[in-house]
Order: structure tokens, then C-alpha cells, then sequence
């Protein structure tokens, strides 16, 4: 292998010491909140280290305390030999730090963003053309110098943030959430460049919430609540697992009703939908009995699959919820004047010269989970909003349960229900009051609305909080709070923009039991995601991709597309890739 | 089919909503607390035209009767604090330079016998013109007490004074009887502006504007929504000021209670509809802020509550026309001193009408144009 010139001498024998960062009972919080508890952990030159964990685990705050930028309440952190309180001006040089945020100016172009930056270390920029071009040929940004960097891809941006914090030679790279608004191609690439990395010796720490990127880490870091829940190699996390995952096959229309009786089953620690599947991890010690007498009665296979880094994480939990949605169960079933519920036909949206949906037909049928999958910038977001009504198409139209939204009447709207990203609740209000207020916008009368608000109330757990501010609560309980003022109405038809971004594996698993409860009761659920393993809950999954639907199928047969000698399983990730890659090739030679 | 459908349960909801949103954030609590009683106390109490509190040096050289009887006179006027006395001239530029004293009196030794032989006396006056506007003042009032001093040199004579004005309305020109009920104008003004403009954006922020566009709720059930509360806090702080006015301050009420109220109701109403365009245009509330500003200072200058509207270049009268305040003013300045009539206030009153329905339906529009 070529040596990588950004990288400065680190230690490499076997002889010297290989530990990058010694971080010893280190506490943070702020005001009441206690972001990290006494957490000690170590990280190696030459390893790609991942810090996991879910939002509000404290991963950016142990990054800021890594690079500096935060002094901890009690305990040390040493970096690269230097203490990051005491020598604060050595770990700056030390340390190669990529915020979350693109801490770049996007009103600079590629190349006068890298020469600020190379200034603001003290170096000289013409003196240093040839550590540039090294750069830019490493980041394959070289075409784009001239390129305004707010103009770039998300997945560009990463690449020009992590050509920065290469820039000063670091001898430990932190990159917080790298992965996140960057679609899977570009999300390789980076994968490829920080493997390039270590390979010369440095330490990479990547932080991310997503938990299938955990196991590329050749070591983990993972946080939960500010404490740290395991350290080490993903395999031996997963190891502890073996025996226990299992996957119910080709279980068809009937998995919802089977994901839920398995997940009643004491038995069972954890299940999720997979395309046509159900996959199971069960309890520890326990017998595979009930779970194969459950397959036996649904006349299905079930299989031994090996463990994933999700199922250890949910086990390390002790478990996911159960699998009985008490909000479906007090649903009366969705009767419909049609199969159709949405639809759309030739549906385009320009803004300008640009054009954000191209040309898209679909028809999504009642009791339908329908995903809208996709990069950012792909369409998803405009298209789903000109499904619910939100923005007028320029072409094309789009009906939902009948009716036309661009002559949307209140009685149209009256028929669906939206939960925007980021729970759009009202932090001014209480719990009671937005659910009041949800109420009254819906026009119940004053007896339904009286009994729909205790229902959810019941339904939801909601009553020691009723006083509360939204932003107090939990993320489970916000999510909870939003979903309940979303169906306060009981929509035949229910839009999710992004539902569970952010937001940790056990909630999400909550979130999906209620939707799935949704759908077996006839609601059609209309939903985006770029969690890819989300896409397998879908009965049928829209794949978008510069603006064009690119693939339209049910998340096995986009598998299957994607499947090939050396990888008989491929995952939804797999399938995107393929999907996107097969797209550009398409496009290319069409122009 | 016409989206124009009104019902009272989603706009009671709507309405409790804003009420409460408007009274928990902190930032438009300040919009509608803070203000008033800032603005009240500083332009009622601080920001005066009037010349007071201000101390005069004076260089005396001469020792006679006349110059001794101006000193005194100085010495009693209500306006000077001090008469500093000074023995050079140099002093007495020093005292200026420091801004200790806007003026200074240098009176010459042969003063008072210039005037006992039957001359007038001269004496110098030296103004400080960093401050050009109270040294101005100043100076008239120190020559009305120089018309004083000369009128008992020569009781008999017809002393000449060029021109007697009298002051109708307002005959002691008291500044607060004039800036007071303007206030109430401007007030009322920048909270509505200021609490609907950040209406739509504070919203908007939150994401919970797009919850409410797919609710079955109607654009024109969001405008009313969004109107009733600044309509209510306005008017109540515009009838705040002017009670003040009148209880606090002595202002004669000679208008009629019902039409001001009237025209207050509809001023309102049309900065409403400007604010309600600003925030559907503003993606944050930071720009919502700004933008209400922008608009809000460049009509109260060109409303005539600075300079009269009559001064202004042509093309900007008729702009002025189009600022509510402009006929506000008229109405609200005519009711506190003029008693104006009926009619007069009527013809101020259906302008402020039109720009209320042109603002609140181009709201509309612009709400409406935030679905394209």
C-alpha cells in the first residue's frame, strides 16, 4: 500500500505505545442533565473506532470534550499524549475534528474554503499546492474546486469537511455522524477513504445513531444515556447473540398479525418485519419451542439467521416492546368508498429550472404501508408533500381517498392525518392543550372531543404528563404525543414525514408496533424513511432517485435485483446501491 | 368551489392557540409588555424639545445697573439650573468646550452705559453648536429675556416685537400634549405588526404551520386566527396610552371616545394584514423581526409624527397616504386637542377602511401562495 501523506508519523511497531486516546472517568452534564457518567474507554491508533449510539446518548459531547472544545465536570481525557484541558493548543493540532453540522462556508467556493481553512492553521497555502492536490485527489472533489461549497451534495460537503480536517496532518480524525444526509453511494466512498486512513496508522473515531454502521467499526464505543454500554469489537457483542435470531420466511400479507403474536411471546426478546419475513431474537436461555410451534400454525420456515448489531443493542436494553398496539385495538376497522387510497399520475414539480419530481405515477391501496425511499434531494420530500396537499404540482395530479388536494376541500383534508418530521407539537402548549387544540382543528364536537383526548390519554400514557411542555418529555413520549394528535381525527389515511429520524431503536420498535396495528386495521400509511431497514416494514417500497421513481416494488423483490453469487441476502442498502447505480449508468447513456 | 368556509369550533381552537402562544413566548410577551412602558417613560419624560435643566456662564465685566438686572433675570429663569460666573474669557470657552454650558453671556464693560446714554447695550453670546438644536432654543429664550430687560430700560417706549404668535390647541406648546397621543398611534402599531409577523414564522420554525395546512382548516379561519389576538392587544395598548394621556398627563379629550375607538380598531386591522404578509414571507422568526422593522420605522418617519407629511417631496406624500398611521395620526391628534367633528374624522377613517381590506386580502393571497 502507497504511504498516505497526511498522516504523520504515528507510532505503528508493536513496541510503542498504541493507545491514541485514554479517556478515564470522565462526567459531563449540563444544568440537570447528565449527558456522560463516569465513562472510561480507550482508543487505538491505526482502528477504526465507532462511537454508537442513539440521540441524546452524549456522542457529540464526548467528540467536543475529545477535541477541547467542552472541559469535562470530573475525569481526563488524554489525546495523542497531551491532556485536552491542560494543552488545549496541542490537541488542536493533534486533532482533525469534522462537526455534525457542515461547519464550512457555503458561500466560498471547494478551494477558497480549503485555502481559508489552511490559513486559519498558520500554514502557506502556495506552498502547500501539492498537499492540496493530494487532497482533492483523495476526496475526489478535484472537478469541483470551483464549485460554491452550499452548492455540493450532502455527501460532497463530507468529503470537503473531512479534506479539511486532514489538512493539519492529524494523528486522530473525529467525525461526528458522518453518515448522516448522505445516500449510500457517497457513504461508501467515505468508508473507503477512512479505511485509507487507518490503514496508515491513524485513529478514526465515527460517530452514528445507525446502528448497521456500528459493525463496519473494527471497535465500538456504545452510549446509551451518557453511559457507555459496551467497548470493543462489534463480533463479540454480536457473538453473545449466536443461536438466538431467527427469521420466520415468506410469511406474506399475514406478518403483521404474526411479528405481533411472536412479540407477545414471553420467549421472545425482540422482532421486526423484513420485507415478507419476520425476524425474531429470543430471550436469553430461552427455547426456540414456542417460536417454531408459531411457525408450525402460520405453515411457515423458520430459520436460523445470524445476529445483528441492533439485536445485541436491543438485548443490552433488555428487550423491545410488545408487540399489541393499544391504540389499534380500539380502532374500529377503515371503511373506504375504494381499494384506491392514493394516488398520482405524471405528478411534477419545478421550481424554476429545477426540477424536484419528474414525471411520477403510483397508486397506493387501502391498509397499504407504502414507502417513499430516496437520497436527499431526491424528490421525496416534495412529492410527499404534494401528496398531503402541501405544495400545488406543476404537473400531474395527485388524489387522495377521491379527491383532488389541489381543490382540497376540508372534508378532503378531514381524511388524512400528518406527523410532520421532528413531531411538530407546540412547545408553548401543554401535552393537554395540543391535544386540544388537534381536536378542535378537526372540528370534533365537544362529546367526541372530550372522549378521543381521554382515549389517548389511556391509550398513550399520557396522564402524568398532561401539564407538561412538550419539549420536557422523553423522545418516546414526544413521538407518542405527536402520533396521538395525528389520529386525534382517526384518518383512513396517515402521512409520516420521516418519523423516526433521530430517534432510538426501542422507540422506533413502538412507533412501528403502532403503525403496524394501523394498517391491520385498514389505515393507509404513506411514509419516508432513509433508514433503509425501515423500507422492510413497507408492503411496497417507491425508490426515487434525481427527481425520477427509479424502482417500485415490494422491499423483497428489490433485494432479489440486487442479490448475485457473492451475496445470495443482499440488505435494502445493497438494493439502493444497486437500484441508484443502475439508474446513473441508464441516465448517463441516455444523454 | 370556494374554500371561504368558516367554523366556529376549529377558529375557537385556533384562537385559544394563538392567545396562548402569544402570552408564553418570552419574545412576544416582550413585544407586548416591555414597549409600552419603555416608550412611556422615555418619550413622555426624556425625549422633550423643550430646553430645561441647563446652566449659562456668564462674563461680567461691566458693574453697572443693566447687566446686573440681565444676570438676575437669568438667575430667576426657570429653564437655567446654574449661572456659572466666570472672571475671563477664556474661562468661559473652557466651560463651553467641556460642554459644561451650552451658552455663554460675555457682557463688556461699557454695557450699562451704553444704555444709560441712551444706545442699546450689546452683549455677546456664545452658543455650543454640537448641540444646535437646544443652543437655538436657548438663544430665544435668552433674547426674550434680553426684550425684558430692554422693555424696563425704556417703559414708555412702543418696544418693537416683530411678531406675537399664538399657539391655538396647544397655546403653552406643551410638548407631551402633542407627542403622547401619537404614541398610542405608534404602540398600537408595532405590537400588532410585531405579534403577527412572528405569528406565521414562530410556526413555521416549529413545523407545525405545515399541521395546520393539511388540517381541513381554511386560510381565511388561519388569517382570523391570527388577527383577533394582535387586534386585542393593540387596541387594549392603544387605549392603555391614551388614558395615560388623559389621566396621567392632563391631556384635554375633545373628540369622540366611539369614533377613535372606531379608527383604532381599523388601523389595526391594516397593520394586521402588513404583519400577516411579512411572516408568510419570513422563513424565521428572526427575519420576521427584521422585516417588521423595516417596515415599521419608514412609516412612522413618513407618517408625520417627525416632520409634517405637507414637506415632503410630492411622490412621498402619496405614499404616506398609503400609511395607516398617517390617518391614524390625524384622528388620534384631532380627538385629544382639536375636538374634530364627525365628518372630519370620517375622512380619515375610510382610508385607514381601504388599506385595512387591500392588507388583510393580499395576507390572504400571501398565505394562500405559501402552498404553490
Amino acid at each position: 500500500m502507497q504511504t498516505n501523506p497526511f498522516v504523520a508519523a504515528t507510532p505503528k511497531s508493536e513496541s510503542e505505545d498504541t493507545t491514541a486516546v485514554i479517556i478515564e472517568g470522565v462526567d459531563k452534564h449540563f444544568g440537570k442533565v447528565q449527558a456522560l457518567r463516569d465513562l472510561s474507554a480507550r482508543i487505538q491508533y491505526g482502528r477504526l473506532t465507532g462511537l454508537v449510539g442513539p440521540d441524546g446518548a452524549g456522542k457529540t459531547t464526548l467528540m467536543r470534550i475529545l477535541t477541547g472544545l467542552l472541559v469535562p465536570n470530573a475525569g481526563h481525557v488524554t489525546l495523542a499524549g497531551y491532556d485536552v484541558v491542560r494543552d488545549n493548543d496541542a490537541i488542536h493540532v493533534a486533532s482533525g475534528y469534522m462537526p455534525q453540522r457542515f461547519g464550512l462556508y457555503e458561500d466560498l467556493t471547494v478551494m477558497e474554503n480549503m485555502r481559508l481553512y489552511a490559513q486559519l492553521r498558520g500554514m502557506d497555502t502556495n506552498r502547500n499546492a501539492d498537499l492540496f492536490d493530494e487532497l482533492l485527489d483523495f476526496t475526489r472533489l478535484g472537478p469541483f474546486t470551483k464549485r460554491l461549497a452550499g452548492k455540493l451534495s450532502g455527501g460532497m460537503k463530507q468529503k470537503l469537511g473531512l479534506a479539511c480536517a486532514l489538512m493539519a496532518r492529524p494523528k486522530v480524525l473525529l467525525l461526528d455522524e458522518p453518515g448522516v444526509g448522505v445516500d449510500p453511494v457517497s457513504r461508501q466512498d467515505l468508508w473507503r477513504m477512512v479505511q485509507a486512513l487507518t490503514d496508515e496508522g491513524m485513529a478514526v473515531v465515527w460517530s452514528t445513531a445507525y446502528l448497521d454502521e456500528a459493525e463496519r467499526c473494527e471497535s465500538v464505543l456504545l452510549l446509551n444515556k451518557g453511559q457507555l454500554l459496551f467497548d470493543g469489537p462489534p463480533q463479540e457483542l454480536t457473538a453473545q447473540l449466536e443461536g438466538r435470531s431467527f427469521r420466520l420466511e415468506d410469511v406474506g400479507s399475514e406478518r403483521r398479525a404474526v411479528l405481533t403474536e411472536a412479540l407477545n411471546l414471553p420467549t421472545v426478546s425482540d422482532g421486526v418485519i423484513q420485507g415478507a419475513g419476520v425476524r425474531i431474537v429470543l430471550r436469553d436461555g430461552a427455547q426456540v419451542k414456542q417460536i417454531q410451534a408459531l411457525a408450525d400454525k402460520a405453515k411457515v420456515r423458520l430459520t436460523a439467521v445470524p445476529a445483528r448489531f441492533e439485536d445485541a443493542f436491543i438485548d443490552l436494553l433488555g428487550g423491545g416492546p410488545g408487540g399489541t398496539s393499544a391504540l389499534a385495538e380500539r380502532l374500529s376497522p377503515v371503511e373506504l368508498g375504494s381499494d384506491i387510497a392514493v394516488s398520482c399520475r405524471n405528478l411534477t414539480k419545478r421550481f424554476g429550472d429545477f426540477t424536484a419530481t419528474d414525471n411520477v405515477t403510483f397508486e397506493v391501496r387501502k391498509g397499504e404501508v407504502f414507502g417513499l425511499l430516496g437520497p436527499n434531494g431526491a424528490g421525496k420530500s416534495t412529492t410527499f408533500k404534494m401528496l398531503c396537499g402541501l405544495l400545488k404540482p406543476s404537473h400531474g395530479e395527485a388524489q387522495v381517498v377521491g379527491h383532488d388536494l389541489r381543490l382540497a376541500t376540508g372534508e378532503a383534508k378531514s381524511r388524512l392525518g400528518y406527523m410532520a418530521q421532528k413531531f411538530s407539537l407546540y412547545s408553548m402548549l401543554s401535552v393537554r392543550q395540543n391535544l386540544e387544540f388537534s381536536a378542535g382543528v378537526y372540528q370534533l364536537n365537544s362529546y367526541t372531543r372530550r372522549k378521543r383526548i381521554e382515549e389517548m390519554i389511556d391509550t398513550f400514557v399520557l396522564s402524568d404528563w398532561l401539564s407538561a411542555a412538550p419539549d420536557s418529555l422523553p423522545l418516546g413520549l414526544k413521538q407518542r404525543l405527536a402520533l396521538a394528535c395525528a389520529l386525534m381525527h382517526r384518518p383512513p389515511v396517515l402521512f409520516l414525514d420521516e418519523p423516526t429520524s433521530g430517534v432510538d431503536p426501542i422507540t422506533r420498535r413502538e412507533f412501528w408496533t403502532h403503525i403496524n396495528g394501523l394498517a391491520r386495521k385498514g389505515v393507509t400509511i404513506m411514509v419516508t424513511t432513509h433508514f433503509m431497514d425501515e423500507a422492510e416494514y413497507c408492503d411496497r417500497v417507491a425508490m426515487l432517485y434525481r427527481a425520477r421513481l427509479i424502482a417500485l416494488d415490494t422491499p423483497d423483490a428489490l433485494k432479489r435485483l440486487a442479490a448475485n453469487a457473492n451475496r445470495p441476502d443482499p440488505t435494502m442498502e445493497d438494493a439502493f446501491i444497486h437500484l441508484v447505480e443502475s439508474a446513473d449508468r441508464e441516465m448517463e447513456s441516455a444523454e | 368551489m370556494l374554500t371561504f368556509t368558516l367554523s366556529f369550533t376549529r377558529l375557537r381552537a385556533q384562537f385559544i392557540k394563538e392567545v396562548l402562544l402569544v402570552l408564553r413566548d418570552p419574545r412576544s410577551r416582550m413585544v407586548v409588555f416591555v414597549p409600552p412602558i419603555l416608550q412611556l417613560l422615555v418619550f413622555a419624560f426624556a425625549a422633550t424639545l423643550e430646553v430645561s435643566n441647563v446652566d449659562i456662564a456668564v462674563y461680567n465685566q461691566d458693574a453697572g445697573r443693566w447687566s446686573h438686572e440681565l444676570v438676575q433675570r437669568l438667575d430667576s429663569s426657570r429653564f437655567i439650573s446654574h449661572v456659572r460666573h466666570v472672571d475671563s474669557q477664556r474661562q468661559l470657552h473652557e466651560l463651553i468646550d467641556r460642554g459644561e454650558v451650552i451658552a455663554a453671556l460675555a457682557i463688556p464693560m461699557d454695557f450699562s452705559r451704553t444704555i444709560a446714554a441712551g444706545e442699546s447695550g450689546r452683549a455677546q453670546v456664545l452658543v455650543d453648536g454640537r448641540r444646535s438644536n437646544s443652543g437655538q432654543i436657548t438663544v430665544a429664550y435668552l433674547s426674550t429675556i434680553a426684550a425684558e430687560v430692554a422693555a424696563e430700560v425704556t417703559p414708555d417706549a412702543q418696544v418693537s416685537i416683530p411678531v406675537l404668535v399664538r399657539h391655538w390647541f396647544n397655546p403653552n406648546l406643551v410638548y407631551r400634549w402633542f407627542i403622547v397621543p401619537g404614541l398610542a398611534g405608534i404602540l398600537a402599531l408595532f405590537s400588532a405588526l410585531l405579534i403577527t409577523s412572528l405569528s406565521i414564522a414562530r410556526e413555521r420554525e416549529l413545523g407545525t404551520f405545515d399541521q395546520l395546512l393539511v388540517s381541513p382548516t381554511s386560510t381565511s379561519e388561519i388569517i382570523i386566527s391570527k388577527s383577533l389576538p394582535a387586534l386585542a392587544i393593540g387596541t387594549l395598548l392603544g387605549l392603555f396610552m391614551v388614558s395615560a394621556g388623559v389621566f396621567l398627563f392632563g391631556i384635554p379629550f375633545t373628540g369622540s371616545f366611539g369614533l377613535l375607538l372606531a379608527s383604532l380598531v381599523l388601523f389595526i386591522l391594516s397593520v394586521v394584514g402588513i404583519g400577516l404578509m411579512i411572516s408568510a414571507v419570513s422563513m424565521t422568526q428572526q427575519q420576521a423581526i427584521l422585516g417588521a422593522f423595516a417596515i415599521g420605522v419608514p412609516a412612522v418617519l413618513m407618517s408625520g409624527f417627525a416632520t409634517p407629511v405637507e414637506n415632503m417631496p410630492e411622490v412621498l406624500q402619496w405614499l404616506a397616504q398609503a400609511i395607516p398611521l398617517t390617518h391614524f395620526l390625524i384622528i388620534v391628534e384631532g380627538s385629544f386637542l382639536k375636538a374634530m367633528p364627525p365628518s372630519d374624522i370620517l375622512a380619515s377613517m375610510w382610508p385607514l377602511a381601504v388599506i385595512a381590506l387591500a392588507t388583510l386580502t393580499m395576507a390572504t393571497v400571501f398565505v394562500r401562495g405559501r402552498l404553490q
